[in-house]
């Protein structure tokens, strides 16, 4: 295990540390509430000499996208972050990012995407690009928002798998919040991520290569499917990765963590913040004698089915809680593709749908333990919202 | 047209690797119609060869005078700018 420092660092504090001792040759920005500390306090590393980056100040998102694949398509290795409607408006662009398999990491401060306008967190603004070819990792808080970073560099870059990688914190909740989070040295952290090798970019002058041209009925299709098939190989790539972190920080990572699931009988599925809030209930009902368990996701692209199945398959019920509505479905977008996935390994958990904390509101853990005992009382509701006023 | 790679063959994110490959692509294959040259028309005056998007016009000397001197067909994709330029009605879509 490597030396660390401990710092009081919220998860924008987090994220921007993670970028500055990656040092990355290009960070483009624009501010978005509640991401804009994280590339604020990026600037001022700049401003300081700390960091050998060309930091660009775009005019939106769209730029900050577009700047940030052009300095990825000329070989370079780059960064930024973003909030809500800065991701909905960068999105034409985020999906041309993976479609060109340029290699990059975007934080994401998750926060509430309008109308109404709402400066808070919730995951609407993830799930608008969920399916557009990025890899997405979820951070419960700060520390895991620090590794996280990390690791998305060489998971990023790696050259069987060459997608963006965006690395999502609860907006406010954990991007705002100050707690303890121990930080390698930089360069423990330089010699983890190295130096970016890709064997073809824009400025090889030697191979002249085009970058983003035309594709119709005839090799479109080939392209997607290759898309497809990077994800997949992220499956088995993600965890040698992580296994090489583990040697650094002592500490495992995986698709999920489990949570006192051993003899659970009813669990409860949750990413991000909100799964630190249910691990104390979890702990509190089970001083009751209440087997109670928790799930937590940490990556929902690539789909780590195999491994949530098994995990859910210990417990006779679920609850999946999704901070977003997938308007007019039937149940939030995690709680759907769990549920499929479920049933196509011929799973028999039983599964509801918990609706939550739209545009930051408050989860609380007497909400959590309600979802418990309701799990726990066998309740048949297929959909519940939690926590609005109906 | 080569033929059709799968794929496990093309290099990702649709990146060219060859330059100068969109020889291979024959464009003229969009075309329902074509223009047709009346060489004795012509005076030369390149404005066809200039306006071609797809830089289709041939041009030579012809009895010791610069002329337009056929179409490459393989790559006109029949837009037509070439007939509506030419002043002296040199040029037809047929
Ligand atoms: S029709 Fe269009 S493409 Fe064809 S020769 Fe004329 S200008 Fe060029
Ligand atoms: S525009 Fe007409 S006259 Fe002029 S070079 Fe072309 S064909 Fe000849």
């Amino acid at each position: 295990m490597s030396d660390t420092t401990k710092k009081a660092f919220t998860g924008a504090d987090a994220a921007s540390w993670a970028m500055k001792q990656i040092n990355p040759d290009v960070v483009a920005a624009y501010p978005m509430t509640p991401q804009t500390a994280i590339v604020q306090n990026f600037a001022r590393y700049v401003a300081d000499g700390l960091v050998d980056t060309e930091y660009v100040t775009a005019e939106s998102e769209h730029s900050v996208m577009s700047a940030t694949i052009g300095a990825v398509a000329a070989g370079g290795r780059a960064m930024t972050a973003t909030s809500s409607a800065g991701l909905a408006l960068m999105a034409e662009m985020v999906g041309v990012a993976s479609g060109l398999r340029l290699p990059m990491v975007m934080a994401v401060a998750n926060r509430a995407l309008s109308a109404p306008i709402n400066i808070h967190g919730d995951h609407s603004d993830v799930y608008l690009v969920k399916d557009l070819g990025w890899i997405q990792v979820f951070s419960e808080d700060p520390q895991e928002v620090y590794e996280n970073m990390i690791m998305a560099v060489r998971i990023s870059e790696h050259p069987d798998i060459q997608l963006p990688v965006e690395v999502n914190q609860d907006g406010f909740i954990t991007s705002h919040a100050v707690e303890r989070v121990d930080v390698l040295e930089d360069a423990t952290v330089q010699e983890f991520v190295g130096q970016k090798k890709l064997d073809k970019y824009l400025l090889d002058l030697e191979h002249p290569v085009t970058i983003g041209p035309l594709e119709l009925q005839d090799y479109y299709f080939e392209t997607q499917k290759q898309r497809n098939d990077a994800m997949f190989k992220a499956m088995e790539v993600i965890p040698q990765i992580e296994a090489e972190f583990s040697k650094i920080t002592g500490k495992i990572y995986g698709w999920l963590e489990e949570y006192r699931m051993d003899d659970a009988e009813v669990a409860i599925v949750v990413m991000s913040s909100t799964a630190g809030t249910a691990k104390g209930v979890v702990d509190a009902m089970r001083e009751q004698g209440k087997k109670v368990g928790l799930i937590k996701p940490r990556y929902i692209r690539p789909f780590p089915a195999d491994a949530l199945v098994a995990s859910l398959k210990k417990v006779k019920r679920a609850a999946v809680m999704d901070r977003a509505i997938s308007f007019g479905a039937e149940g939030g977008a995690l709680f759907n593709e769990l549920s499929s996935a479920m049933y196509q390994r011929d799973g028999q958990t039983h599964m509801q749908s918990i609706l939550f904390g739209l545009g930051g509101r408050d989860i609380t853990p007497a909400d959590i333990e309600g979802i418990f005992q309701g799990l726990l009382d066998g309740d048949e509701q297929l959909i519940k919202y939690v926590g609005v006023r109906e | 047209m080569s033929p059709l790679k799968t794929a496990r063959e093309i290099p990702i994110g649709g990146m060219i690797v060859e330059p100068g490959n969109s020889l291979n692509y024959h464009t003229g294959s969009w075309a329902s119609k074509q223009p047709r040259l009346d060489i004795a028309k012509c005076t030369g005056c390149a404005f066809c060869m200039n306006y071609c998007p797809d830089d289709c016009i041939k041009s030579g000397q012809v009895d010791g005078q610069f002329r337009a001197t056929g179409i490459k067909y393989e790559y006109c994709k029949g837009c037509g700018v070439c007939v509506a330029v030419c002043k002296f009605d040199a040029l037809k879509m047929e």
